[in-house]
């Protein structure tokens, strides 16, 4: 039988990593003057991946995208952080719905 | 300015043909004008504060608070839509038989009203709450506040004439089959919300997806066409559904549908015998 100490130092270290695994998935995507920043984001495949999505105008954008399945509204001057994938490789358009002629951008997961 | 027209009228639009099935469906009953007025207008005052509100609602449950909200808006949608239909199932024939003796408005009670008044608020309440905080953005970043306004009126109007050209359409079903007809639009519609709800809960990691993608129909119909996005407001259509999407909608579908005969008439005649295809 596994000792308390023993288990508890892996749950410490599992969720130490688990925590440093999670930092290490966060991408983040700038909105400044209706556009991303950047355009074109790599991630990786076949991970969970959460995109912190950080609007910088001081209005607000709906964060959509049909080939990802999500929309988020997200209030100017303010972070919303939203989970994508796992991802098969391939390209994922996304848009803001309030300036859709400006804000174009793309996950790249590969 | 035609920009913002035609935003607001995306944004309008699955609420105005929401209230076209609502009306249709409280077709001749006598008082559903101001049930469906006032849900209307508590739709409106609720989005106006949900829209002020977005920054702290965004922030809520681990930044959680948006998608649940928009789930839980859309179950209790189609909680009221399925209870209306199973009401329905039960005296929707003694209802049009009454309809078509007295030439008029019959009563039916307060209680399908009530629920189909809270489907309106609920309505105007989400898709109201975001063309709030739009319209504020336009504001806010300095477009003329005229072309603005004209834009955003623009928009409304032409989502409620859209509504009425539905509504309209809605009317000129003959009586006899009017209720399974209505009755199946709204059991399509609330399968619809239910899967939309589904996708708002995989968002905030709360159920899994199944599978990413269970179809691709985008080649036939691509969901951010007009045709798409009416089909989707209408019975649920998505190019690319994930598999907890599906679930929720047959799930839907089959249960609202159970409870409708369970509580039928016996011999049930009011639940209709042919799928219209979707």
């Amino acid at each position: 039988m596994v000792s308390f100490r023993t288990w508890l130092a892996s749950v410490v270290a599992l969720s130490l990593l688990g925590s440093a695994v999670a930092q290490a998935d966060d991408y983040l995507l700038v909105i400044k003057n209706h556009r991303f920043e950047p355009a074109e984001l790599p991630v990786p495949a076949g991970k969970r991946v959460k995109l912190v999505i950080h609007n910088q105008d001081a209005t607000a954008e709906e964060f959509e995208s049909h080939d990802l399945r999500r929309e988020k509204i997200i209030p100017g001057n303010t972070k919303a952080s939203v989970w994508v994938g796992p991802l098969p490789a391939g390209e994922y358009g996304f848009f803001g719905e309030f300036h859709e002629d400006t804000a174009q951008g793309k996950l790249i997961a590969k | 300015m035609l920009g913002s027209a035609v935003i607001v009228f995306r944004e309008v639009l699955e609420a105005a043909l929401i209230i076209a099935i609502v009306l249709g469906a409280t077709r001749g009953v006598a008082g559903r004008g101001r049930w469906v007025s006032g849900g209307i207008a508590a739709g409106v005052l609720g989005a106006v504060l949900v829209a002020a509100f977005a920054g702290a609602i965004a922030d809520a449950v681990q930044g959680r608070g948006q998608e649940l909200l928009n789930a839980g808006i859309l179950l209790a949608a189609v909680a009221m839509l399925a209870w209306h239909n199973v009401w329905m199932s039960a005296h929707g024939r003694q209802l049009a038989a009454q309809m078509k003796q007295v030439g008029h408005d019959v009563s039916a009670g307060a209680k399908p009203l009530s629920a189909l008044a809270l489907v309106t608020l609920l309505a105007v309440l989400r898709e109201g709450s975001e063309t709030a905080l739009f319209l504020y953005s336009l504001s806010a970043s300095g477009a003329g506040s005229g072309s603005l306004l004209l834009g955003g009126v623009l928009g409304l109007a032409a989502g409620a004439a859209l509504g009425l050209v539905i509504y309209r359409g809605l009317l000129a079903i003959p009586i006899g089959h009017f209720f399974s007809i209505t009755g199946w639009l709204v059991l399509l519609l609330a399968a619809g919300l239910a899967a939309n709800a589904a996708g708002f809960l995989n968002q905030a990691g709360l159920l899994p997806a199944i599978t990413q993608q269970v179809w691709n129909s985008g080649w036939l119909l691509r969901q951010d066409s007009w045709l798409g996005t009416l089909l989707h407001i209408l019975v649920g259509y998505s190019d690319r559904p994930m598999g907890i999407q599906v679930v929720f909608y047959v799930v839907t579908l089959v249960t609202i549908y159970a409870l409708m005969r369970l509580f039928g008439n016996t011999g049930s005649r009011t639940v209709p015998a042919a799928q219209p295809s979707v």
